[in-house]
């Protein structure tokens, strides 16, 4: 199976990354396919590369980089959404006059589009909110 | 490109308190440029979405209701309410705003986007659809 | 075309579970999840109406989540199946569709 999973809450304060992460990783290791992790509403934040868990706690944004970088998976943050919660890479930063980025490694952002053509091209999306 | 998948964008929350109405409402908009067989539904706090005199000015934040009368023009016509949900929230078919499309197979003549059904509909039309976007 | 069904809420904190049990049709399948698990649980004010579901579709609940709120086993509804991550993305596969009640 090809899945599209959609994360749309932020980290921690919802166990939807969590959930998420599991979920992807499970269907990676038994063999599927992950067409794409496409990060909405507040989930643009689990690509922070600032955040700094306690060191007793899981640290979601290096797991879900880690996980990305080992199976080779797609992790996308909404333009719209990130642009609204402060979530920028090099090029918007630029393109937008701010003074920082922030996206952790394997995230990349793009639009909107991306959730639909995940769609088009899973056989089954499934979402992880609150 | 293969067939048009049916995707089902499902509405329960209201509007302004979260933002989720708003931005699914966004990917609503950028979802029509690609052709695919999409329907709306509201159930639930969702159907607040729908209904009419919003004005936003005292909180501050951009009124979208109005969005949802030009998505016809974008061949976004089903847009599903769920009786019972009105029903529970105390409003009728009257409290919601008039959303209409011109339909191109009948010489333009303008029909109503908001089909009203009943739960046990909601529940078939939920049920054959290929993808499910939940906010 | 059949639907797994996923609902992430207590039962008790909004009404996603009740909202997904009425629009569950036969041969779908409900999984609990996060503190949607709290809804598998007997002697609940919700217990009636999910033991009521069950037969005309699927009632499933996460292991890790329920560990995690220290639900054993015998304090679930009967007929409620419990699986682990792995059995999560069985159950996506299995069935045609999935419907998350956030």
């Amino acid at each position: 199976m090809k899945f599209g999973i959609v994360v749309s809450e932020g980290p921690y304060t919802h166990q939807a990354a969590d959930s998420a992460y599991h979920f992807t990783k499970a269907a990676l290791e038994n063999g599927h396919e992950i067409a794409r992790v496409f990060f909405y509403h507040d989930g643009v934040n689990v690509g922070t590369r600032l955040a700094v868990p306690p060191q007793d706690e899981r640290n979601l944004q290096q797991n879900w980089s880690a996980l990305a970088k080992e199976y080779d998976i797609d992790l996308v943050i909404c333009i719209a959404a990130a642009q609204r919660r402060g979530l920028l890479d090099e090029n918007e930063a630029k393109r937008q006059g701010k003074d920082a980025n922030n996206i952790a490694d394997g995230f990349r952002i793009s639009g909107l589009g991306q959730l639909i053509e995940m769609g088009i091209l899973s056989d089954r999306l499934l979402t992880f909110g609150d | 490109m293969s067939e048009a998948k049916r995707f089902l964008y499902v509405n329960r929350k209201a509007p302004y308190g979260t933002i989720y109405a708003l931005e699914s409402l966004e990917v609503v908009l950028i979802g029509a440029a690609f052709e695919q067989d999409v329907s709306l539904a509201f159930l639930d706090d969702g159907v607040f979405q729908l209904t009419k005199g919003q004005d936003t000015k005292e909180i501050g934040v951009k009124n979208f209701s109005p969005t949802f009368r030009a998505l016809g023009d974008y061949d976004v016509t089903k847009f599903y309410v769920e009786k019972e949900s009105l029903e529970e929230r105390g409003l009728s078919a009257d409290d919601l705003q008039e959303i209409v499309y011109e339909d191109e197979d009948d010489d333009w003549a303008e029909k109503p986007s908001i089909r009203i059904v009943d739960r046990v509909e909601m529940a078939k039309i939920m049920a054959n659809q290929d993808v499910v976007l939940n906010f | 075309m059949s639907t797994l069904h996923t609902v992430n809420k207590s039962p008790f904190a909004n009404s996603s579970m009740q909202s997904c049990l009425n629009h569950t049709i036969k041969g779908d399948a409900v999984l609990m999840i996060e503190d949607g698990v709290y809804g598998a649980s007997k002697n609940s004010t919700m217990s009636a109406a999910v033991a009521a579901k069950n037969g005309e579709i699927k009632i499933y609940a996460l292991k890790g989540d329920l560990a995690a709120r220290g639900i054993d086993e015998d304090k679930l509804i009967e007929g409620i199946k419990i699986v682990d991550y792995k059995g999560f993305v069985e159950l996506a596969a299995k069935y045609d569709l999935a419907n998350a009640w956030l």
